[in-house]
């Protein structure tokens, strides 16, 4: 079971307590009902499913029931960061080649 | 009485403890801390199980858990019959009873060794190649022979009366493995005052020392050593000493699961005392002390009883003083096995011949074997193994062919070298690495906060084990925030040191394909195999493993890995890293389901949700169904009812008279604050910023995708405040919905959001009468239809408690749901059941409301949708608020496919038979004399018979329903078609007069 640090509690807690919520990043438009089809597909439907490095929401639903983002590896699972919902995108990694 | 093989003096268990047992019905005695395996040696019997595939007739090959061959049924009672229990594990008890597998009708004379015989028809891939055609014969010929035929032992057909028990733990350095280097390890990293665990899988700690009569500690014996240190981490605080307990997986962040065996070696366990124990550890460092697990020698017939790995002959003997036979030979390719020799020939057991295949070998040990007078023969290779239910000799050539001798003796003691035991490492996602120099896998590049000491990294000697082990616990201590201890480390005075060997077939596995040199002996595979499977094209290892299924069976191939994987490499011409060993998983040895389950049984499985009047209708004669965890009142029979006449009453009662009906799992959700319009607005299709306050309505929740995810009635009861109802099941998403939409898109939004589904009773009560039921109890509430129109909510008092009460209909009949404070939901129901009584209400079910919501064309999310549902398709337009810009769905409503012509539709149908009910889920053709496979236009989503109408009713998604109003369709069924008619969703009251009757 892998412990997720929880940003607003600022613990680590097991991975039981948590859920997964899908790639981060991806804002919903403040005027979507005018999206092209395309940009909508790219919204709703498209996602990076990297291997490797991926930034993906989760939610301390049996705890502080916030939504928060992570950055996670694919191969190894292991969870490089994790940062609160609304954050920008981290330049840089810990641990990370460059 | 001393049984016949038990070496006076020898060993270390108490002559005086017997404990009688018996093995296929016949009696034995044997000592108390034997195992069963070491217990049936004393006694002389080698012969305990019948081989997997070709029932060959089989023995024990080792003295611990890499035991392929001696696997047994223990039977305490009627329910408790467990098989598969390896004899090598297996402590005995007073009384134990065990019997023999996979023979019929007698252990030593089995009609299924004629697989033996015919073995040239099962050879590698069998399976895969004969039963293949025709496809049909797999269900119903080939699977079930071979499922009989096929199987180790006899599941238990009664539930499992045992009770196991379950353990989180922390530590700062958790040690997995108790012999020299698991021990040295605790005992550095138990200095320093961290929290320590230490778990073995063995009764006693001490590993190798349990055997290794060459060892001496701090002036002790190693086995003596090994008991002093253990004492002394048990007594200290920070330290817990798990014995009996098998590090069985090793998962991510130093998350280990370990099963403790708490009461099988009992005679009595007691109710008291859990089976197993399941015991989970998070670890900040994990030093892996897993030390290395003997080989044995490919070669033919190597699997006759009485042919047995050297180091466990040596246990047999030095721990539980048990000779494995009276006159051994000895077949080796490293020192280890002279050690062995040495032993039982100085404990009166003749050694006929020592056979090496190495040239030259020189040490220590050959010299103390050959001053000891035992013939050594270098050079050489035992070729075949003769006698069937005992090996009775050893025929032996020079290892590059000529003429040969036979040698009679009892026992064959082999070993080809030692595996480090990397699986733990390996499950870690630890990389191993092939030492070239001593043809081993060991321990390369780590993936945690973990090390290997001793053995399982390759470390070769007891000094430099202890050296390394001491050193490494000391090391994870101080990284997990230790002191710097005082220093205890242990002082190896003397200590046995071997490495090297062969891997793959010996010259006796020869090239001939009759011949059976195993290298798998759980799963039957032999060298032949093996190099059959590289001929027919296998080029992986992995392949190589499915196919011949070595390494497959429940020793996952502890002693035949690396034979295998040499044999393989030989046979492709490459070098063994290049063909790859094959992935080590979880578990390491059998795990119980038990054990995993806890206490998650029966009761525990799954919470059971009740409603505060189940109490009540049970005591009513109400027959429950579940509705995901919930327990819901389903029907109410009386005297001589069946369902369907049950069913039948509660609706017309209710649309005559009135009903009760427990609502109460319906989710509940308030949306509080001054933003909670605006959030509603963006949540749901409906305009929200205009309902008035105390008013309700029906509302329709979308995915982003424009399908229909919930609905339900909302109540305002303020402007900052709105109590949300949502369907029974999707409760706990839609509030993560609208949470996730609050919390990542709407931030902005000054909204909160309180589930109190379990706050609130809901308690309806519908039709004609529910009125007059209700208002009685009301205080506060003005219930006139001016004052309380249909679809308003009020807050006031019933019987003297607070209400939400809402004025609302599923049934198409004049109702309410009466809100209370679930404490008083049981008390509020029994006043409105009183008053009901007098008008002759009835209680009704979910079966009943069913049927009624569907008489009037009203929709169940889930069951008349099913995620490619718009509002559209489900005729609720009306319900989409057409001048918003934005709710979540928009978009998605504006999709080509989403307005496209020819989308499926809910309609209603009515057979043209009016006695037939239509199935749930039966397809919808337009043509039914079409050849097969037809056009299916569409499906019943909901049908029911309805006593009010007289007749059945039923609903539909089919493409383009409203445009087929009038029209005949077919539902093609196996006993006929069936014809019904397209027709509008409503079938009672078409108008809605009796929302106000
Ligand atoms: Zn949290």
């Amino acid at each position: 079971m892998l412990l997720i640090r929880c940003p607003y509690c600022e613990e680590e807690r097991p991975e039981l307590e948590f859920r997964n919520a899908g790639e981060a990043h991806i804002a919903r438009s403040t005027n979507i009902a005018g999206e092209s089809d395309d940009d909508f597909e790219k919204f709703f439907f498209i996602r990076a499913n990297p291997k490797g490095v991926i930034y993906e929401r989760w939610r301390h639903i049996h705890g502080c029931a916030r939504f928060f983002n992570a950055v996670r590896d694919t191969v190894t699972d292991k969870f490089i960061l994790t940062y609160k919902a609304g954050e920008p995108k981290p330049a840089k990694l810990p641990g990370a080649a460059k | 009485m001393s049984a016949a093989f038990r070496i006076s003096g020898a060993g270390r268990l108490s002559q005086a403890k017997t404990a009688s047992f018996s093995f296929d019905d016949k009696s034995y005695t044997g000592i108390e801390g034997d195992t069963l395996a070491s217990a049936l040696l004393a006694n002389g019997v080698h012969l305990v199980g019948r081989s997997f595939k070709y029932h060959r007739p089989r023995g024990v090959l080792s003295a611990g858990a890499e035991e392929p061959n001696a696997l047994v049924q223990i039977v305490r009672d009627d329910a408790r019959k467990t098989p598969n229990v390896r004899a090598t594990v297996q402590e005995l008890y007073d009384g134990l009873t065990a019997h023999s597998q996979n023979r019929w009708p007698s252990l030593a004379f089995d009609v299924g060794a004629v697989n033996d015989v015919a073995s040239p028809l099962f050879s590698a891939g069998f399976y895969y190649k004969t039963f293949m055609w025709p496809k049909s014969a797999w269900k119903s010929l080939y699977e079930p022979k071979i499922r009989a035929a096929a199987g180790l032992g006899v599941s238990p057909d009664k539930p499992d009366p045992d009770h196991y028990a379950s353990r989180y733990a922390h530590c700062e350095v958790l040690v997995l493995g108790g012999g020299a280097a698991g021990i040295a390890a605790a005992l550095a990293a138990a200095e320093t005052g961290v929290r320590v665990v230490i778990a073995d899988e063995q009764a006693e700690f001490g590993g190798s020392l349990r055997f290794e009569s060459g060892a001496s500690i701090d002036g002790q014996t190693g086995y003596a050593w090994a008991q002093g240190a253990i004492a002394k981490l048990k007594a200290m605080d920070n330290v817990r000493v798990l014995s009996r307990t098998t590090a069985f997986g090793y998962y991510a962040q130093n998350f280990v699961g370990l099963v403790e065996r708490v009461s099988d070696h009992l005679k009595t366990p007691g109710r008291e005392l859990a089976r197993e124990r399941l015991w989970q550890v998070r670890a900040n460092r994990v030093v892996i002390a897993t030390g290395a697990i003997e080989r044995h020698m490919v070669f033919a017939n190597n699997d006759r009883p009485g042919v047995m790995l050297a180091s466990a002959a040596r246990t047999y003997l030095n721990h539980y003083g048990v000779a494995v036979g009276r006159n051994v030979g000895v077949y080796t390719a490293n020192d280890s096995a002279y050690a062995a020799a040495i032993d039982l020939k100085k404990a009166g057991v003749n050694v006929a011949a020592i056979v090496d295949l190495r040239d030259n070998p020189s040490g220590p040990v050959i010299d103390e074997a050959r001053s000891l007078g035992i013939e050594i023969n270098f050079g050489r290779a035992v070729v075949s193994a003769g006698g069937k239910l005992r090996v009775s000799s050893m025929t032996v050539q020079p290892k590059n062919g000529g003429g040969g001798r036979t040698i009679p003796v009892d026992a064959i003691l082999m070993s080809a070298g030692w595996t480090p035991s990397v699986h733990l490492f390996s499950q870690s996602r630890g990389k191993v690495a092939f030492n070239d120099e001593t043809k081993r896998f060991v321990p390369g590049a780590y993936a945690q906060d973990c090390v290997s000491v001793g053995a399982c990294n390759g470390t070769d000697g007891l000094a430099a084990t202890v050296d390394e082990a001491y050193a490494a616990g000391a090391k994870a201590a101080k990284e997990a925030g230790g002191k710097v201890g005082k220093s205890g480390k242990p002082k190896v005075d003397a200590g046995e040191s071997w490495s090297r060997g062969m891997l793959g077939a010996a010259p006796g596995a020869g090239p001939g394909t009759t011949i059976k040199a195993f290298v798998d002996f759980q799963n039957d595979v032999t060298a032949k195999d093996i190099r059959q499977a590289v001929h027919e094209g296998m080029r992986s290892i992995e392949h190589v493993k499915r196919f011949t299924t070595n390494g497959m069976a429940t020793d996952q191939g502890k002693t035949s890995n690396m034979h295998g994987l040499a044999i393989a490499a030989e046979e492709l011409g490459k070098p063994i890293p290049q063909v790859g060993l094959t992935t080590f998983r979880a578990p390491y040895t059998p795990v119980t389901f038990g054990s995993i389950v806890g206490h998650a049984r029966g009761a525990l499985f799954d919470p059971t949700r009740r409603t505060a009047t189940h109490g009540w209708a049970a005591s009513h004669g109400a027959v429950f169904e579940d509705v995901g965890h919930w327990k819901r009142a389903w029907y109410f029979p009386k005297a001589g009812e069946d369902m369907h006449k049950a069913v039948d009453r509660e609706c017309v009662t209710v649309r005559k008279v009135g009903g009760l009906f427990d609502a109460s799992t319906l989710g509940k959700i308030e949306v509080v604050g001054p933003d909670a319009a605006k959030f509603m607005e963006l949540l749901y299709t409906n305009p929200w910023e205009k309902l008035e306050t105390g008013r309700c309505r029906y509302g329709i929740m979308l995915r982003e995708d424009g399908f229909i995810y919930d609905d339900g009635v909302v109540g305002r009861l303020a402007p900052d405040r709105f109590h949300v109802t949502t369907m029974t099941g999707g409760a706990p998403r839609v509030m993560n919905h609208m949470e996730d939409y609050l919390q990542t898109e709407f931030p902005h939004l000054n909204v909160w959001l309180t589930s109190i589904t379990e706050q609130w009773a809901v308690i309806a009560v519908q039709g004609p009468k529910s009125r007059e039921i209700i208002a009685p109890l009301v205080e506060g509430i003005d219930m006139s239809d001016e004052a309380m129109p249909h679809m308003s909510v009020r807050e006031g008092k019933i019987c003297g408690v607070p209400t939400r009460l809402f004025r609302m209909s599923f049934t198409g009949e004049r109702g309410f749901e009466v809100n209370v404070p679930a404490d008083y939901g049981e008390a509020v129901w029994e006043a409105l059941w009183a008053e009901g009584q007098k008008h002759g209400a009835t209680a009704y079910g979910t079966e009943a409301m069913h049927v009624l919501r569907a008489e009037k064309g009203y929709i169940i999310v889930g069951q008349d949708t099913d995620g490619t549902v718009t509002p559209n398709d489900a005729g609720l337009d009306w319900a989409v608020g057409k001048k918003k810009t934005d709710f979540v769905g928009i978009r998605g409503l504006t999709r080509s496919d989403l307005v496209a012509k020819g989308r499926k539709q809910l309609v209603g149908l009515k057979t043209k038979d009016p006695k037939i009910v239509l199935e749930e889920g039966a397809q919808i053709v337009a043509d039914p004399k079409q050849p097969i496979p037809m056009k299916m236009i569409g499906h019943v989503t909901s049908s029911y018979w309805s006593e009010n109408c007289g007749r059945s009713i039923a609903l539909a998604l089919v493409a383009g329903g409203r445009d087929r109003m009038g029209q005949t369709l077919y539902v093609p069924m196996p006993n006929g078609t069936i014809e019904v008619e397209v027709t509008g969703m409503v079938f009672v009251d078409e108008k809605g007069e009796r929302l106000n009757g």
